[in-house]
This record gives C-alpha cells, sequence and structure tokens, in this order.
C-alpha cells in the first residue's frame, strides 16, 4: 500500500501541522490565504497570500480621465467607499489647485464620519462574531442600513457609492437626506450603547481579546501602521488632525488611544471613535443649517473647466456646451505635477500618489492601501498564539481584501 | 524650531554635497533624488538625525520613465517625521538594464510588501530583500505589468481610436 501514497521529504519526521487558512474561509472575512505550521495549537509560523483579487486599478486608471478614476477608488475599501471617493477627489482638487466651499467641506465631513461609523461598526460587530457572539452583529446592522439608506439619498448607490465629483457634489443633499441623518442621530447612539454594553466589559470577550495579536507602538511604528490600529498602540496620529483637509480644523474632537495595541485596544479605540464621529456629524450638520440665503445652496465649488454643468444649460447655453464636450472628452488641460494627498480612511491613512504629466489621464497612480501595508505585521502578531487567537486578530485588524489587493 | 523644507534641504547638502539634487517643492512637500548608491545612506541619515527623524515610511512604489535613457525606473519613497508633521519624497531612478536597488527593508519593517509589490510590477530588483517575489500578481508571470510598454488595450484592435480614449 505504502508505495501509493508519495508523501514529501521529510514529512514523517515532521512535528508540526501545516493548516491552509482560507483563501474562501468564512472566519478571514475576504480572500486571504494563510499556511499556518502549527506545534499542536500553537502557531510556529504563518505564510501569508495575498492578491486573489487584483484587478489591477493603477493600471487601469493610467487611462482614464481623473473623473472616471473615482469608480476605482470605490472598490478598495469598499466598507467606506464614500471616505476613498472624497479622499480622491480632494487629491485631484489639490492638483488643480480648486478650492471648495465650506458647505462642501462640512457636506462632505458628515458623509465621510458616517463612512467612518459604517466601517467600524462592521469590524467590531464581526469581532463580536468571531468571539462567538452573532446578536451584536445582525442587530447593528440595521443602524448601517440607516447610513445605506442616507448614502442613497445622496448619490443614488449604496455600496459602490461613486459620490460626488470634483468641486462638490453632483447635486444638493435633498430633504430625505437630512431627516434621515435627523434619524439616524436619533436612533444609533442608543443601539451603539446597547452594542457597547454588549461588549465592552463582557468577561468572554475581554478574555479573548485582551492581550492577543499585540504589537508596541515602536514595532507597529516601524510596520507603517496607521490608523485605529496604531492609535491602539498608542500614538496619537491621526491624519485629520496632523494635516486637516476638508475643514476638519473647524472641528472639536478628540483623539481615542490605547496603549497595549492588543485586539481588545483595537477594538475599543474604534469604539471611541464612533462617539466622536457622531458628535463631528452633529457639529456638521449644525454648521451646515447655519448656513443662509444663497449659501445654504451652494453644493459645488464654482469651477466650470472641472464641474460639468447642469443638464438645461447644456442644451440652451454655448459654454456650458463646451464645458461639456470638454469634460466628457477629457479634454480639459490638466497641470502637471506629482501631488500625494491623504485621508484618514477607515483603517488608517489612505494615500493617493499621483503623478501628471499633463495628458487626460495620470502619468501614474500609486494608492497607499493601510492594510496592505499593516498586514504584513500579521505573522508577528500571531506567532506563539493559539489558531482561535489568529482568527480574532485577523478581525481586529480590519482588514479589506478589496484594498489589500488594489 | 520646528522643521521647515529648507533647513532639510540644508542638511541633507551638507551632509551629501552634490550627490543629492533635483530638490523641488511640489505642494508643499520637498522632492529631492539621489544616486542609487547611497540610497540607504539617505534614508539612515532621514532617519538617525534627531533633528530630521524620519522613522515612518508612508509609502514606496515605483515609477517607470522609457524616455529617459539610462535612468527609466525610479523608486520613489515618501518619508515622514511625525513629531514635526512633516512629509519629503525621495527618488532614486536605475536603469532598466540593470534594475538594482538596495533594500529598505533593514530600516523599515513596512518596505517588505511594498518591495515586493514594486517588484511585482516594475521588474526593481532590491539586493538584499528576504523574500523578493511576486505578491499581488501570480508566480507564474513573466513580465512586469505596470512598465509603460504594456498598453492597457489589445493594440491589435482597430475599432477604437486611442486619440479619443485615454492614454495611447
Amino acid at each position: 500500500m505504502s508505495e501509493h501514497i508519495k508523501l514529501p521529504e521529510g514529512s514523517i519526521e515532521k512535528t508540526t501541522t501545516t493548516l491552509n487558512l482560507g483563501p474562501t474561509h468564512p472566519a478571514t472575512h475576504g480572500v486571504m490565504q494563510n499556511i499556518l505550521e502549527l506545534d499542536g495549537e500553537r502557531i510556529v509560523s504563518a505564510d501569508q497570500t495575498i492578491g486573489y483579487i487584483h484587478r489591477a486599478f493603477e493600471k487601469l486608471a493610467e487611462r482614464r480621465p481623473l473623473a472616471q478614476i473615482t469608480t476605482l477608488t470605490d472598490r478598495l475599501n469598499y466598507c467606506s467607499s464614500p471616505l476613498n471617493n472624497m479622499g480622491w477627489h480632494m487629491t485631484c482638487e489639490k492638483l488643480l489647485g480648486v478650492t471648495t466651499p465650506k458647505r462642501v467641506d462640512y457636506l462632505r465631513v458628515i458623509v465621510m464620519e458616517l463612512a467612518r461609523i459604517a466601517d467600524h461598526l462592521i469590524c467590531n460587530s464581526i469581532m463580536g462574531v468571531d468571539a462567538g457572539a452573532y446578536t451584536g452583529f445582525l442587530y447593528v446592522m440595521q443602524y448601517r442600513e440607516l447610513i445605506y439608506e442616507i448614502y442613497e439619498e445622496i448619490c443614488g448607490a449604496r455600496l459602490t457609492t461613486n459620490m460626488g465629483r470634483i468641486g462638490g457634489f453632483e447635486r444638493n443633499f435633498n430633504d430625505i437626506a437630512f431627516q434621515k441623518l435627523e434619524k439616524f442621530l436619533d436612533e444609533y447612539p442608543k443601539a451603539l450603547k446597547e452594542f457597547e454594553n454588549m461588549f465592552q466589559r463582557n468577561r468572554i470577550f475581554m478574555d479573548r481579546t485582551i492581550g492577543v495579536g499585540g504589537i508596541s507602538a515602536e514595532r507597529a511604528l516601524n510596520y507603517g501602521f496607521t490608523g485605529p490600529n496604531l492609535r491602539a498602540a498608542g500614538v496619537d496620529y491621526d491624519v485629520r488632525v496632523h494635516s486637516p483637509y476638508s475643514s476638519y480644523q473647524d472641528f472639536d474632537f478628540t483623539i481615542p488611544v490605547g496603549s497595549t495595541g492588543d485586539s481588545y485596544d483595537r477594538w475599543l479605540v474604534r469604539e471611541q471613535e464612533m462617539w466622536q464621529s457622531l458628535s463631528i456629524i452633529r457639529q456638521a450638520y449644525q454648521k451646515v443649517q447655519a448656513f443662509t440665503g444663497a449659501e445654504a445652496e451652494v453644493y459645488h465649488a464654482d469651477v466650470p473647466e472641472y464641474y460639468l454643468p447642469a443638464k438645461q444649460d447644456v442644451y440652451t447655453k454655448m459654454e456650458a456646451l463646451i464645458y461639456h464636450f470638454k469634460i466628457i472628452m477629457g479634454e480639459t488641460d490638466i497641470p502637471a505635477g506629482e501631488v500625494y494627498h491623504s485621508v484618514e480612511g477607515g483603517n488608517g491613512e489612505l494615500g493617493f500618489y499621483l503623478i501628471s504629466d499633463g495628458g487626460r489621464a495620470p502619468y501614474r497612480l500609486h494608492f497607499r492601501r493601510p492594510c496592505f501595508i499593516y498586514y504584513q505585521a500579521y505573522e508577528e502578531l500571531i506567532k506563539g498564539a493559539m489558531l482561535s487567537d489568529a482568527i480574532i486578530t485577523m478581525s481586529s485588524l480590519n482588514l479589506i481584501a478589496g484594498e489589500m489587493d488594489a | 524650531m520646528s522643521l521647515t523644507n529648507e533647513i532639510i534641504q540644508q542638511r541633507l547638502t551638507e551632509k551629501f554635497a552634490d550627490q543629492v539634487g533635483e530638490f523641488v517643492i511640489s505642494y508643499d512637500m520637498l522632492q529631492f533624488s539621489a544616486p542609487k548608491e547611497i540610497n540607504l545612506k539617505v534614508l539612515n541619515f532621514l532617519y538617525d538625525d534627531p533633528q530630521l527623524a524620519f522613522t515612518f515610511l508612508t509609502d514606496l512604489t515605483g515609477v517607470h520613465y522609457p524616455d529617459q535613457k539610462g535612468r527609466e525606473l525610479a523608486v520613489v519613497y515618501h518619508l515622514h517625521n511625525l513629531k514635526d508633521n512633516i512629509r519629503l519624497r525621495f527618488k532614486v531612478f536605475t536603469s532598466v538594464e540593470q534594475p538594482d536597488v538596495y533594500t529598505a527593508t533593514g530600516l523599515f519593517s513596512s518596505a517588505n510588501w511594498m518591495e515586493r509589490e514594486t517588484y511585482d510590477f516594475f521588474g526593481i530588483h532590491f539586493v538584499g530583500h528576504p523574500n523578493l517575489k511576486r505578491i499581488l500578481n501570480v508566480d507564474e508571470m513573466d513580465y512586469f505589468p505596470m512598465r509603460k510598454e504594456f498598453p492597457l488595450e489589445d493594440q491589435t484592435r482597430i475599432d477604437k481610436d486611442d486619440e479619443m480614449f485615454g492614454r495611447g
């Protein structure tokens, strides 16, 4: 019998077990493969394979006019698409030298913070699922639904939003959007508090997450951690504060930081960030409501070279027709230059490095995808841990396969 | 005294004299380049110097300039000084025939995958990298797809005029 079974060399003497975790495993929440070497249930080493959903966005972007690249950014971190969209528009605006009106900035802050809540909500509740508590996840999904309904009113889409344009938004927020926002601001805090009560001091959840997947501030910085994962390790770096964009300097908020950098601290940082986001949205909504007269109707910058004119003007006015044609056909002159712009994405610093040679499409566009950079620390985080800890560590990192593989 | 672009430029020219050059400030960010032989010296200097302290590697990527003879490929480092909150962009050029650049993995653990990605798409060979293999593309791939000689669409198509559809 034995001559038919070809065992690899040395496999008889091997004292460890090889386990293939992923690429399509319910616990990896995305297409990621890890080949784990296990000694009993302890992890000796992990070999990560990524790239299963690589779609060559950077190459595609080299043929597209700036406005058409927004749809590519949707599909990076698809849990917080509007954040990516706004980040991309701001990069273009930086290159083109467009300044946006305050009302646009505040509206952007509202959608960006809604997206941050949606993103953190998924990550924190999925951590609960991996620790055995499915209820929290199902419960808070209703509130993410409220956020998606607001997106729908603003741009017509829910997941891949393609929201906003260079210079502002494609249309003004309608009354229903604001009503839904009020509903969300009214109902969500109670649910968030309940969600928090369910996990924050839950003995089982604490035992599963405290001391699991921890990293020191020094190692986290060396590994290029950003966002909540870095802040959980005790470094108060937040792009919104360090390099304010979209008038974040007008808002009053705090940056929650952790100390141990473990899964529990990451969970806590995200939880506190959601409260901060709620406060930012309230402030932004107040500021939006405070606009009067013509200012209260402003939803885009006055940049006819880059912002599509209203359709009725295209039919009746010569200038609008010319601009419309130039924008649609990609004939608008784009300045040559190199620009790096970053925003605080759902899981870290989302950067856009855009090189323009004056052509209709970027000469080169590179996305700094936060989770691609920090996922390489995963092996270090789980070495010596139990298999079940590896699962919860992975979900606590807020990995989004779409962003990682670009 | 907080760090400014002028001070960084001054400190770099003091240390490396005319080896560093092409100083440009583009959109408030200082950009410069150095020969690829001294890329690690420059990165180490920026990292270790207590005043400069560029200890955070934000981004590392490649660019292909097929028309620049002898310096077709560029490695672009975005560094961040978190204390003074200032960023800079550092470029190293290499020829496409011998695309060897020293790895920054000794200094930044984060450079590991970013260099693998740059190798994967541009074929820049990072000397001393612990595990330089493809990361996003399949292992069997035998070309470097982000180089400009690979057009995005099938060049045999005649029904589309590139003039009208983006970059040719």
